[in-house]
């Protein structure tokens, strides 16, 4: 049986152990040099860091990770460095691109363990030099042993914020102020939630705190108000929840609003799509155990619903016992399928202490760039609902119209911001004016002459 | 559940049954037109863009004529021109026999009065010097050019509904009927809808359409292989063809780069499925392949989408035109195997004169539906 595993994240990881374990031999792909996903990403090879400084709470599970990652590369096919930008489901194939060279990977099964990346929201000034990911803030650090800049004020919400501040602040950067765009209020009504994941809301609570004791300036429930400085970042402005006006100097910013699948993969593999109202994301349709209704797609972790990397590693390894089993192996499920269940009462607790911010997308001035790729306005987007075309009912005609997703990153950065705008000129919900279509290839790829 | 009654019903929203019921919506008539999707959705949107005259068939060159003078007023009719730009049309010869091909066709157009200019080697690599060594000559055609078919379509619709005409989309027929007197269809829905006069402009599933009225033809699903690249400098002129058609290739000013070549694969799907279409990897690769022998400097441009819809490909590559054979009202436009882009906005003002003038001037004998011979043969 020839099993395919795209991803070597904690859940490609535990996917790949698992079929390991069970004497089936993966085509195992990742994009990046190494494994271990963008959580636990590792340092290139001679920079030298513990694992404490690197993941800080997280070492014990990095290690771990690692470990396994570095005892199942050899024992699998393992392909790093290698993109796979299209998938035929009827072929059962996926198209590769590795040093330049297309390929082709023959599966009967395949595994997408595809990941996560930053879910922005747009502000006044955000494609400013010095303006970067929270999750891109978090790997310069990580993996590079850099930062984005040596006065950084972080804006957002979710756990990702505190801890990248707190990681910045402990790495020697001057953390001149954390935004959180939630309201303290909101959080606080669903910690009885997050109590079901005692370790991790601990966790939250601590960088807080250390952020507080360390006299660094924090703001709940702001407005966002622009991203200032000619030429690079030197500033940043923002709303307090009683309407009064602040700005600090900054030669850097980190903006993150939590997470958003990689979905492209389950996309253009036919799976059915479902907006997740507590996620506010739409997420590939599977059951719990990682089944699609695509005979012979599995899916897991964040790239199948944003649920974090100890979730994401159970659903690995459930996915690949749901692939044995359909292979008609008999295997014991019930203590994962107890903790997925588990993990995910926590969850969604969490999402509703980080709800996203569309009232913030929603409010955008017509004049701010929403589009990075094709340049594009807020207004021109709203415009797309007035003509000169019939007007947009849905973000694909929406795009058609004015080219919003239509550049490098297809809709990747733009597209949850662009359903909101639309979603709210129209007056309905943002799960009514659908999602941008998926269409190879999942990230560009070079035309050659000798493919 | 409603019953609606109306001059005109059209079952198909891409840019012929858009521009039909523009026409007929600007001469009154009550039109409703019955989209499945959305308008523009399969054909009409996802098609190249070409707004090409050259290397038409014969058949189709009087249609193609008709179009190119609708759209050089699009901006008056539809409201915006859809990025329409006259390019030139640059079709090219790679060997000794796809040049005498380009020469054996200055006559056909001649005959229908299409200004053609052959160049030879020296001249046009003097002229573009960005084209690859293989090229051996050219055939430029300076009245044609480009527009945006993702544009296009909504547009026309929006016109018709301006001019009073009504446009229903997501609204798929599943009931085909004639009283003898008036067509009756009915919606996924439950609704119906009533009219003397049926156009059937539903692309590939136009078929069906015929099929229910007992005109069965040998209709495919054609679906073009598309893929545009990031922007780099704009450079391309030209809408650029090749003697075969295996690759065609256009730049915007924008900077990005659209190349066809071809098929992809689909599914049109059975009545209340969602059709599926979708480029293939390899496909995509040898048009890349035969684009940069053409154009060298595109080696290393990043591919940033690609993409492919459904059309209707008939044996003899051209479109069935007229009247039913069976069914007194009924009007056919569909099948356009690839050429409906540039046809559409004639194709509409063609099934206006049908309806309401009983002629047109347009000869449309050799898109007959009868032309297949009994049971669909061809």
């Amino acid at each position: 049986m020839k099993v395919a595993v795209v991803g070597a994240g904690p859940a490609g990881v535990r996917a790949v152990e698992a079929l390991l374990a069970h004497d089936i031999r993966p085509v195992w792909i990742d994009e990046a040099m190494d494994g271990g996903g963008r959580i636990y990403q590792r340092p290139p090879a001679g920079l030298r860091r513990d694992a404490k400084t690197l993941y800080g709470f997280e070492a014990p599970r990095a290690t771990a990770l690692h470990a396994a990652l570095d005892a199942a590369k050899p024992r699998a096919d393992w392909r790093p460095e290698t993109l796979v930008w299209n998938i035929r489901p009827g072929q059962r194939q996926l198209s590769t691109l590795s040093a330049g060279r297309q390929g082709v990977v023959e599966y009967d099964a395949a595994i997408l363990c595809t990941g996560a990346m930053d879910r922005v929201v747009p502000v006044k000034g955000w494609t400013l030099p010095g303006v970067t990911t929270m999750g891109g803030a978090q790997i310069a650090l990580k993996s590079q042993g850099c930062g984005i800049g040596q006065r950084v004020a972080f804006l957002g919400s979710g756990p990702l914020l505190w801890l990248v501040a707190y990681q910045y602040a402990k790495a020697g950067a001057e953390v001149v102020a954390v935004l959180d765009t939630t309201r303290f209020a909101t959080k606080l009504a669903a910690a009885p939630g997050m109590l079901r994941g005692p370790a991790t809301f601990a966790k939250g609570l601590y960088y807080i705190g250390w952020l507080r004791a360390h006299g660094i300036r924090i703001a709940e429930g702001v407005t966002p108000l622009a991203i200032e400085g000619a030429g690079s970042v030197s500033g940043l402005s923002w709303r307090d929840a009683k309407g009064g006006v602040h700005r600090v100097e900054c030669d850097a910013v980190g903006l993150g609003w939590g997470l958003k699948p990689e979905a492209q993969l389950a996309d253009l593999a036919g799976i059915p799509f479902v907006f997740d109202a507590a996620q506010h994301n739409w997420v590939p349709r599977r059951d719990a155990a990682g089944r699609t209704p695509v005979t012979g797609i599995y899916l897991a972790g964040d790239g199948s619903g944003i649920g974090g990397a100890e979730v994401a590693e159970v659903a690995g390894a459930r996915a690949a016992l749901a692939l044995l089993q359909d292979a008609g192996r008999r295997v014991e499920t019930a203590a994962l399928d107890r903790k997925l269940a588990s993990l995910g009462r926590f969850r969604v607790a969490l999402e509703k202490a980080f709800p996203f911010p569309s009232h913030l997308a929603a409010g955008l001035p017509d004049d701010a760039l929403f589009c990075r790729c094709e340049g594009l306005t807020v207004g021109e987007l709203r415009a797309t609902t007035t003509g000169p075309a019939i007007p947009a009912p849905e973000l694909n005609r929406a795009k058609a119209i004015s080219r919003a997703g239509m550049g490098r990153c297809q809709g990747r950065v733009c597209g949850a911001a662009a359903a909101e705008i639309l979603a709210a000129q129209l007056g309905c919900s943002v799960a009514e004016v659908g999602r941008l279509r998926g269409q190879a290839p999942v990230k560009p790829i070079p035309l050659t002459a000798t493919p | 559940m409603t019953e609606t009654r109306c001059d005109v019903l059209i079952v198909g929203g891409g840019g012929a049954g858009c521009s039909a019921a523009l026409h007929l919506a600007l001469r009154g008539s009550r039109v409703v037109l019955l989209e499945r999707g959305l308008v523009g959705g399969q054909a009409s949107g996802v098609n190249y863009g070409g707004v090409r005259q050259q290397g038409r068939n014969p058949a189709e060159l009087p249609i193609a004529r008709k179009s190119r003078e609708i759209w050089g007023r699009m901006k008056q009719l539809a409201g915006t021109e859809a990025e329409f730009t006259v390019t030139g049309h640059l079709k090219l010869a790679r060997d000794d026999a796809e040049e005498a091909n380009l020469i054996a066709y200055l006559d056909v157009a001649k005959q229908h009065g299409l200004p053609l200019r052959m160049i030879g080697r020296n001249a046009l690599h003097g002229e573009y010097p960005w084209l690859g060594p293989k090229v051996l000559a050219g055939s430029f055609a300076p009245e044609d050019g480009s527009a945006n078919p993702r544009l296009m379509t909504p547009a026309l619709a929006r016109a018709a509904r301006d001019a009073g005409a009504t446009l229903h989309e997501r609204t798929e027929v599943m009931d085909y009927a004639h009283d003898g007197a008036d067509f009756r269809l009915r919606t996924a829905a439950g609704d119906v809808f009533v009219a003397p006069v049926l156009l059937n402009l539903a692309g590939f599933w136009g078929g069906r359409v015929a099929e229910a009225f007992g005109e069965a033809v040998p209709i495919v699903p054609l679906s073009p292989n598309m893929l545009v690249t990031e922007p780099m400098g704009y450079f391309i002129e030209p809408n650029l063809g090749v003697v075969g058609g295996n690759v065609y290739l256009r730049q915007i000013p924008r900077g990005n780069v659209i190349i066809g070549g071809g098929h992809g694969e689909s599914d049109p799907g059975q009545p209340g499925q969602t059709p599926w279409s979708r480029p293939i990897p390899e496909v995509t690769m040898e048009a890349a392949a035969l684009a940069i022998a053409l154009v060298p400097a595109l080696e290393g441009v990043q591919v940033i989408r690609s993409w492919s819809g459904i059309d209707g490909q008939m044996p003899d590559r051209i479109p069935v035109i007229g009247p039913s054979s069976t069914t007194p009202g009924l009007f056919h436009a569909f099948g356009f195997s690839g050429h409906g882009f540039q046809l559409g906005p004639a194709i509409g003002a063609i099934m206006s004169e049908l309806v309401l003038d009983g002629r047109t001037d347009i000869p449309l004998e050799p898109f007959r539906i009868t032309r297949f011979g009994a049971a669909g043969q061809a």
